[in-house]
């Protein structure tokens, strides 16, 4: 039997294709603690654009807390405000908010921290990358809001060509490399990553709209190894794909549905978290997420859709900084889920 | 048909080039103005922050105005330290999207806003003393969005004003703006007296394509930041074109130094949009002799400080302290230049 066993697993390293297909992957057991963060008294989440911590272990929720108003009698429709970013320490204790009434915080899309320990936000209706400090001063700026909106408003259709440049059309993520390069996913309008130098600087960008190897449907999430090598959550078209630092195509994961949120661990042994979300408009199918190796091999699964606690509502976000102790925001349940993995 | 393709292809690039409003100056051998820049010149209260800081002004003690879009647009005073002071205006009906302050030789402020539609003149100690202009009634087209020809301009009306300034006399002078293309004198009762350029856009002298900037100088004419024709009019008291500088490319604003001997200054930003490699196409800001002689350019483009990133309005009550309000960055920053640092800057 054990002889066995062994002539299996060395047929499937032959093979050298993902190992275990997406329904095979073994469960992981985990739990989710209840009430992991403590808001004060008339303060609410809304959607989670994105969850994440810095070194400390503090925490850093981006979310839609009410929606953008557009003013009228104006010589044009302007648009304020609509999100929040709310900082809690380890314990899940508030302790305030960061960017209050800032022109670029109108639809959460994500936040995340760099190796410094500056806070990087995510708006998917302003079109900006807004880099704080860890005081929460500002650094930084990528994109430009838009200066109005149109009324109705509509989806933007984007620049499915692909076009370089360094204005964004409703981005979804942000992440580094060792060197500080600064890679957007750009997004859901565009359908494209561009890179820029760690000061700034627009370097270049590829993809376009599509379903070709280096195209996308979108770019819902990014994630940067420590070899540079940089993963898109190609959703739509049920992949990940994973490109050099310049944007050469390597390999593509298929086997992970629409993904939708990725995270990628600390320390010399990487692995990548990849959210299979379930679409707002239905709790039936997928919202399990995946535990995979680099090279696209299955570590396991967990979750699935739903209302109640340890089920995902369209998890949008996960920080995985300890690998077995993962913050997952949803945007379907309004609430940010502590999970600890077995 | 590989070169017709490759043409046609240069074409569509070189239009979408054009589209982004980067022209690259064609004055020559002008020489570098050495800087330095202070460090984190403004000081915002724990939790505050600015946001595209488009506007900024001194007044005669060296308070520093900042007329922001933030969330809502706000206008935020800071002593001649940068320490905050106060805030003017908070919910004002004049205040929707912020696009110029100045401040007069009675330290009155005077905001020009391209949202409402006004522009309002505030006592030192911030009581609204004047207004020119009306919101556009929330009740009539609430949300249009001005498309096809613009209307006739009114007298009294503006169509998203850019600038404000005033003559020796106390003259008031409005650059009106992104849909009328035309400056307007009143009195400094706020009565009208003249127009030059209309709801049209022209490229003849007194006609403008977005004026968006507007400073007038001791001999009190009128100088005109004519962005979308790259140029810079000079405009005499009575808004007879007088002369034109074109070779500073693209006109984002200007600024008059004070004292007897006055210097333009005049910046060719570098706009957003920006494709691979073109950033050191723009950015730099000229000064000059109010003859229109280049005396030399500092500034470069970049994100951090102290590089720019589309810089909207300046600030030369002191010819060698430039305070700068920039769009792109949410910051404004002050530059230091240094007198006889070129062979040009010394008085003469």
């Amino acid at each position: 039997m054990k002889h066995l066993l062994q002539a299996l697993l060395a047929a499937a390293l032959i093979a050298g294709v993902p190992v275990l297909a997406q329904g095979d992957a073994p469960e992981i057991r985990y739990d989710a603690a209840a009430n992991a963060l403590q808001l004060p008294a008339g303060l609410y989440l809304g959607e989670v654009g994105g969850v994440a911590t810095n070194s400390h272990g503090d925490i850093f929720v981006y979310t839609r807390t009410g929606h953008p108003t557009v003013s009228i009698g104006t010589a044009r429709p302007f648009a304020h405000g609509g999100s929040r970013l709310f900082e809690f320490d380890p314990s899940g204790k508030f302790m305030r908010e960061i960017g209050k009434d800032s022109y670029g915080f109108m639809f959460a899309a994500q936040v995340r921290i760099d190796p410094n320990d500056n806070i990087w936000v995510v708006d998917q209706m302003s079109s900006m990358v807004i880099e704080f400090d860890p005081q929460g001063r500002l650094l930084m700026l990528l994109g430009r809001k838009a200066e109005n909106v149109n009324v109705p408003t509509r989806p933007t259709k984007g620049d499915s060509s692909g076009r370089p440049t360094d204005l964004f059309e409703r981005p979804t993520d942000v992440a580094w490399d060792s060197a500080g390069n600064i890679f957007v996913a750009d997004g859901l309008g565009n359908a494209r990553i561009a890179k820029f130098t760690r000061d700034g600087r627009f370097v270049k960008s590829w993809g376009k709209k599509g379903t070709a190897t280096g195209e996308f449907a979108n770019v819902r999430s990014i994630a940067v190894d420590a070899q540079g090598n940089v993963y898109a959550a190609d959703g739509g078209n049920k992949r990940v794909q994973v490109f050099d630092s310049d944007g050469n195509f390597k390999t593509a994961f298929t086997n992970v549905g629409n993904a939708q949120a990725l995270c990628m661990t600390k320390g010399p042994n990487q692995f990548l978290y990849v959210s299979n979300s379930n679409p707002p408009d239905d709790l039936d199918r997928d919202g399990e997420i995946y535990k995979m190796r680099l090279d696209g091999t299955m570590v396991g699964k967990f979750g699935k859709a739903g209302k109640l606690p340890k089920e995902f509502g369209t998890v949008n976000a996960i920080d995985c900084r300890n690998e077995n102790t993962l913050y997952v925001g949803e945007i379907g349940n309004l609430r940010v889920q502590k999970l600890t993995l077995h | 048909m590989k070169q017709i393709l490759t043409s046609s292809l240069v074409v569509a690039v070189l239009a979408a080039a054009s589209a982004l409003a980067q022209r690259k100056a064609t004055v020559e051998n002008v020489p570098d103005i050495e800087f330095s820049s202070v460090p984190n010149f403004l000081k915002l209260p724990s939790g505050e922050y600015l946001g595209e800081s488009v506007a900024v002004a001194t007044n005669s003690k060296g308070h520093v105005f900042v007329y922001h879009r933030s969330a809502n647009t706000r206008l935020f005073e800071f002593d001649q330290t940068g320490k905050f002071i106060k805030e003017i205006g908070a919910g004002y009906y004049g205040f929707e999207f912020a696009h110029s302050v100045r401040v007069d030789k009675d330290d009155n402020i005077w905001t020009v806003d391209e949202g409402t539609n006004m522009i309002t003149k505030f006592s030192p100690d911030g009581k609204v003393l004047m207004v020119l202009g009306r919101r556009p009634p929330a009740v009539e087209d609430p949300i249009s969005y001005p498309v096809g020809p613009n209307v006739p301009a009114k007298k009294y009306i503006f169509c998203r004003p850019t600038d404000v300034g005033w003559d020796p006399q106390g003259n008031i002078f409005i650059s009106d703006g992104y849909c009328n293309n035309r400056v307007v004198k009143y009195d400094k009762n706020g009565r009208f007296l003249a127009q030059v350029g209309s709801e049209k856009v022209g490229k003849a002298m007194g006609e403008f394509n977005l004026p968006h900037g507007l400073q007038v100088d001791g001999q009190g004419n009128v100088w005109v930041a004519d962005r979308g024709n790259n140029r810079y009019q000079v405009l005499d008291n009575n808004l007879k074109p007088m002369r034109e500088i074109t070779n500073l490319g693209t006109a984002w604003t200007v600024c008059v130094s004070s004292g007897s001997h006055q210097y333009a200054f005049l910046s060719n930003s570098n706009p957003n949009g920006n494709m691979p490699g073109t950033w050191e196409t723009t950015g730099e800001i000229y000064k000059a002799e109010l003859d229109g002689s280049v005396l030399g350019k500092f500034g470069h483009p970049g994100k951090l400080a102290p590089g720019f990133q589309v810089v909207h309005m300046m600030d030369c009550r002191n010819p060698n302290e430039i305070v700068l309000g920039e769009i792109e960055s949410w910051r404004v920053q002050k530059y230091i230049l240094q007198p006889g640092s070129t062979k040009a800057t010394g008085s003469r």
